[in-house]
Parts: C-alpha cells; sequence; structure tokens
C-alpha cells in the first residue's frame, strides 16, 4: 500500500480504534499514540519491507521496535491491521487474560511483538543488538525503533547511542517522537533536552528531521532521506515532530491526555472528528 | 568416606573463559559481550578467535544488557561478561524487562561474586546476586564451584533455551570436580554419603563443606555433602532425599543469607519436611576490603564455620 489517501484512511481508522479501546478500559494512552499514528502507519504500510508472517528471528525483512511502549494502542492497531492478529482481539486491550497487555509483551506470544517495553529507556539498546544480528547473517534489512522524547531522559539511551556510532551500526534508524510533553508537563519544563539535534550529531549520527510529523506525504519523504542514508558508517536518527493527540482537536498540544481516557461524551466527539473508514472492529 | 583430590588450584573465571573459547568453536551462534574487563572475565580468546562475534561495549552495562536481548532476534546466543555487581543489580530491570519478561535467550555471566574478589571491598563484592536473579520468573541460576564445573557449566548453558544467570568467582580455589564431566542443569552432586547431617554448598563453599565433612568424620560425625551449583530450579528431591536419612541439614553459600540458596532450602523443607537448619551466609551485611581468605574467616564463610554449624544442627535433632 503506497496510496496516501489509502494511508490517511487507516490512519484515521486507527485513531478510532486507539480511543475506542482507552474508552473501554478507561485507561491508557492515547495523547502519544494519536501522535504517532501516521508514522506507524507508514512505516508498517509502506516504509518497512517486511513479510506478511510472523517470526521472532525477523530475518530477511525489516523490524521495528517500540521503546516508549505505552503508546501500545497505536502499535496494536497497527498490527491487528496488518494482518499479524485479529482486529477483534483489540476488544481484550488492557483486559484480564489478554494478549494485549497495557504495554507490549512477548510473554503473552502476540505475534509483531519482539520485545517488551514500558520500562524507558532500553529499546534502543536492543535495536542495536538486532542489528548487529542483522549484520551477521549477512542479513541487509534495516532496523527502525520509535522512542518518546522524554524517554531521552532515561541514561542507558546515551550509552545506546554512543555505542551505535562508534561501531557503525548504519542499519539502524531510530526515531524519535518529538512532541515536546511528557507526563508531568511539557518537557521544557520537567527535564529540558536541549538541542536534540545537535546532541545526535554530535555523537556522530546522522540526523534527519521531519518536521510535519502528522503529514503522511512528508513522513514518506523524510523516510526515504533516511533509508538512503543507512550503509554508510553512521546510525540515523529520525527527529519526527508531531502533535500530541493529534486528529482529536480537545486532545491536541497538551500533556494531559498523555495517559487519561476519554469519557462517553469525549469519546463521542473524537469519533466524530474521525469517521469510520475500513470499519470498527 | 570419599575423598576429592584437588588437582591444583585454578580459578573459576578462567573455567569461564575456557568454556566460552570451546564454544566460540563449537558453536556459531554464540556471540559474547563485554562491559570494558575483558582479562577479567577471560574473554581474550573468544575476542582473538572470533572478532566479528565479539563486542566490546565499554562501561555501559545496560546497554550491554539490552543489546543482548537485540542479538537474540536473529538466533544469536548472546554471552555477557562482567563482575556479578555490574551483571545484576545495575542492570535489575534491563534483565528484568528486556530479557527474563521478554524471554530471551541470554547468558548473563558474572565474576567476581561474592566476598572472594577481596581488597576491593563492598562497592564489588555483591552478596545479593543470586536472590535478585532467582527472583526473576524463568531465570535459571548456577553458580559453579571449581574450573571444571565453571567450563563444563558455561558449554551446557548455550544448549538451554532461555535465560541463565551463571555466577563464579575471581580467586584460585581447589579444582577436584572431574575435568570430563557433563553438567547436567538442575541436578544437584552428591559428593559424599553420610547419615548424620547433610551439608548442602554451592560455589567455592563446595570445597569447604568437603573439608568440613573430613573433620567431621575424624570426630564421628557422618556428614552427607551435596553441590548444589543450580539454585534455580533447585533439585528439592536430592535435597529431601537426603535430610530423609540424616534429619538435619546445613546449608553454605558465598552470599547473603536473605534471598540466597538457605532460604530456597528451607522452603523446600517447610513444605514437604521440615527439619532443623543451619545457614552459612553472611549476615545482612556488606563485605570489605582484605584477602579473600581473612574475609571468608571475617564473615564464617569457612570450613570451621561449617563444622560447628554441623554440630549445632545435629543437637537440635535431639
Amino acid at each position: 500500500m503506497s496510496n496516501t489517501q489509502q494511508l490517511e484512511d487507516l490512519t484515521t481508522q486507527v485513531r478510532r480504534d486507539i480511543l475506542r479501546m482507552v474508552h473501554k478500559v478507561n485507561s491508557g494512552h492515547p495523547g502519544g499514540s494519536l501522535g504517532c499514528a501516521e508514522f506507524i502507519v507508514a512505516l508498517y504500510n509502506d516504509i518497512m519491507d517486511r513479510q506478511d508472517s510472523f517470526d521472532m528471528d525477523g530475518i530477511g525483512e525489516d523490524i521495528f521496535f517500540l521503546s516508549n511502549g505505552h503508546i501500545s494502542p497505536v502499535f496494536y492497531s497497527v498490527l491487528a491491521r496488518a494482518g499479524y492478529f485479529p482486529v477483534e482481539e483489540l476488544n481484550t486491550f488492557r483486559l484480564i487474560n489478554s494478549r494485549l497487555q497495557g504495554h507490549p509483551t512477548t510473554h503473552e506470544g502476540l505475534p509483531g511483538v519482539r520485545i517488551a517495553s514500558g520500562s524507558l529507556g532500553q529499546g534502543m539498546s536492543v535495536a542495536i543488538g538486532a542489528a548487529q544480528a542483522k549484520k551477521l547473517n549477512n542479513d541487509s534489512h534495516l532496523v527502525y525503533s520509535l522512542h518518546g522524547d522524554g524517554e531521552l531522559q532515561e541514561g542507558q539511551n546515551w550509552e545506546a547511542i554512543m555505542y551505535a556510532a562508534g561501531n557503525n551500526v548504519d542499519n539502524l534508524i531510530s526515531t524519535i517522537d518529538l512532541n515536546g510533553q511528557q507526563i508531568d508537563g511539557p518537557t521544557d519544563v520537567v527535564l529540558p533536552l536541549g538541542n536534540v539535534k545537535e546532541k545526535f550529531e554530535a555523537f556522530g549520527w546522522t540526523v534527519v528531521e521531519i518536521n510535519q510529523g502528522n503529514n503522511i506525504e512528508e513522513i514518506l519523504k523524510g523516510m526515504a532521506v533516511a533509508k538512503s542514508k543507512t550503509g554508510q558508517g553512521k546510525p540515523v536518527c529520525v527527529l519526527l515532530k508531531t502533535v500530541m493527540g493529534n486528529g482529536v482537536d480537545f486532545m491536541m498540544h497538551t500533556h494531559a491526555w498523555h495517559g487519561k481516557a476519554p469519557n462517553d461524551e469525549q469519546l463521542a466527539i473524537g469519533l466524530e472528528q474521525n469517521p469510520e473508514t475500513l470499519g470498527d472492529y | 568416606m570419599k575423598t576429592y583430590t584437588n588437582t591444583g588450584n585454578k580459578d573459576t573465571r578462567s573455567g569461564f573463559g575456557a568454556g566460552l573459547t570451546e564454544l566460540g568453536q563449537t558453536n556459531e551462534k554464540v556471540v559474547a559481550l563485554c562491559a570494558d574487563l575483558i582479562g577479567s572475565l577471560k574473554m581474550d580468546d573468544f575476542k582473538k578467535n572470533h572478532p566479528e562475534r565479539f563486542y566490546q561495549v565499554g562501561i555501559a552495562e545496560a546497554n550491554m544488557i539490552g543489546m543482548a536481548a537485540g542479538l537474540t532476534i536473529g538466533g544469536k546466543i548472546p554471552f555477557t561478561g562482567t563482575f556479578a555487581n555490574f551483571s545484576t543489580g545495575r542492570v535489575y530491570d534491563q534483565i528484568r524487562q528486556s530479557v527474563a519478561y521478554s524471554d530471551k535467550n541470554v547468558k548473563i555471566c558474572a565474576s567476581h561474586a561474592g566476598l572472594t574478589l577481596g581488597e576491593d571491598g563492598a562497592t564489588h563484592q555483591i552478596l545479593e546476586d543470586i536472590g535478585l536473579m532467582k527472583m526473576l520468573p524463568g531465570m535459571t541460576v548456577i553458580n559453579t564451584c571449581d574450573y571444571n564445573q565453571t567450563k563444563a557449566a558455561t558449554i551446557a548453558i548455550a544448549d538451554h533455551e532461555g535465560p541463565v544467570y551463571l555466577r563464579f568467582g575471581r580467586p584460585s580455589v581447589p579444582n577436584f570436580t572431574p575435568e570430563d564431566q557433563t553438567f547436567e542443569i538442575g541436578k544437584a552432586l552428591q559428593l559424599t554419603d553420610g547419615t548424620d547431617v547433610t551439608i548442602v554448598a554451592t560455589g567455592h563453599l563446595v570445597w569447604e563443606a568437603l573439608e568440613a565433612a573430613k573433620a567431621l568424620h575424624e570426630k564421628g560425625i557422618s556428614a552427607e555433602v551435596i553441590d548444589i551449583h543450580t539454585i534455580k530450579p533447585l533439585d528439592d528431591e536430592a535435597i529431601l532425599k537426603s535430610v530423609a536419612k540424616t534429619g538435619c541439614i546445613v546449608t553454605a553459600e558465598e552470599h547473603n543469607y536473605l534471598g540466597g540458596l538457605g532460604e530456597s532450602v528451607a522452603r523446600v523443607l517447610a513444605l514437604n519436611h521440615p527439619a532443623p537448619q543451619e545457614f552459612i551466609a553472611t549476615q545482612d551485611t556488606f563485605g570489605e576490603s582484605g584477602t579473600p581468605a581473612q574475609l571468608m574467616e571475617k564473615y564464617g564463610l569457612n570450613s570451621a564455620s561449617i563444622i560447628k554449624a554441623a554440630e549445632k544442627v545435629i543437637q537440635r535433632k535431639k
């Protein structure tokens, strides 16, 4: 699928899935999920060269790691709609005995998930390990990862960032969701990140900026550039500027919906703003 | 009673290094990661022979554990190497989420465990690592007693699917188990037959338990020594079978009594066959600088302490 309209339609449906999932269990993280919907939809349906069936080792295909595991609603919705598991299973999000745990895990055997995430700051190291395994296996496919911007406050990231540059892990594209928000408020207030671009560059990464991270065309263009920079001795960082809560007007531009579910009335408004495209689960 | 011969003191970490060297030749899936302690962990040969499968990660243990988890995705069998303290407490959450909860086939290999790394003192002497690791669901915990056993265990864990914590040490200690042994995870080794007291020991304390049994024998006390190299899963059957015969037990380990082998044994007994137990272990304390021998004496982790504990526990039967 590479038609922009199709990707946009899918994104709209994914937004509905996110809202309905978190509303049903009155918990979960809609803000960051909505902010990354276009990116993950584009990743799974255009950017990545992946196989239809799931194999943990992912040999001979591009693979993705979600480090900021709390945006599981968007991850689950995109995985289900990519065919990894039945869309109806989204109904079980955060319920007892579900494979769709609050944060993604391999522990329940959900196809599409390769690592548990939730405790922040661990995904880049895992992605680097998987990228090194690809090199050992002479597998020229790429490893993608996604990280929250607040997540960069975790020190392990900087160990990983230093390692990847120092060891020419150039089959890795790590994307930072720069929405400027975290649970307690704007990142600039909680713990300023400084100039993220300059930091990655100072560590020796190639940085690609996508300034409209909620625009499918811009994402596709930017990620094509990112891909073209792989294989040149440096890891690639994509700075994806997104709006938290994108696509639901009252959730946008605030950290208030980081980890809060909409009530019945709010759900109705959110769904009205995102009419059904591919069919609700 | 059966006696054992020390074929010459050797460090258990060199057993690990030798095992890893062999695995490098026999198993192409094995990769190794080290956090700036290649010499201390005896990983030099693996690095030299297989530079493409060796990852020097620098002083960055959290990244090392995460990378190891990632390397399993692609079919590799990663062995991480650093000191026990930096292999466990420092990276507990990384092991918990990226390795244990994620069911990754990572082998966490930890040297300099316990007091016997000596002079570096308490910052480097971890006495809590067995507890930390055994509490993680799905984690196998192994603490080997000599060079030969450590080498055999290193080779054996490569064939075990799932996360493993392999604990060994720095000092030269008696090497007395067979060179050609097959290491069976989870299988206790009965070293001597006895009827008066069971002595269950792990790691460096196994030799001390054998020395204690010899001395007890001269006093007319028959001690059954069991080498528990695998603390999890514990060989309940071997322990219960022995205690059914002796009626009492001494556990011996280079670890805090909280969270160690002793507590695991106490649970097995409480559930199946309550019996008097004495604990040779550190008493909820940090270590300190000193020679290994001085430290083991000061903290009561030697054959003299085991003898006293055996005599005491036998009294408690009456």
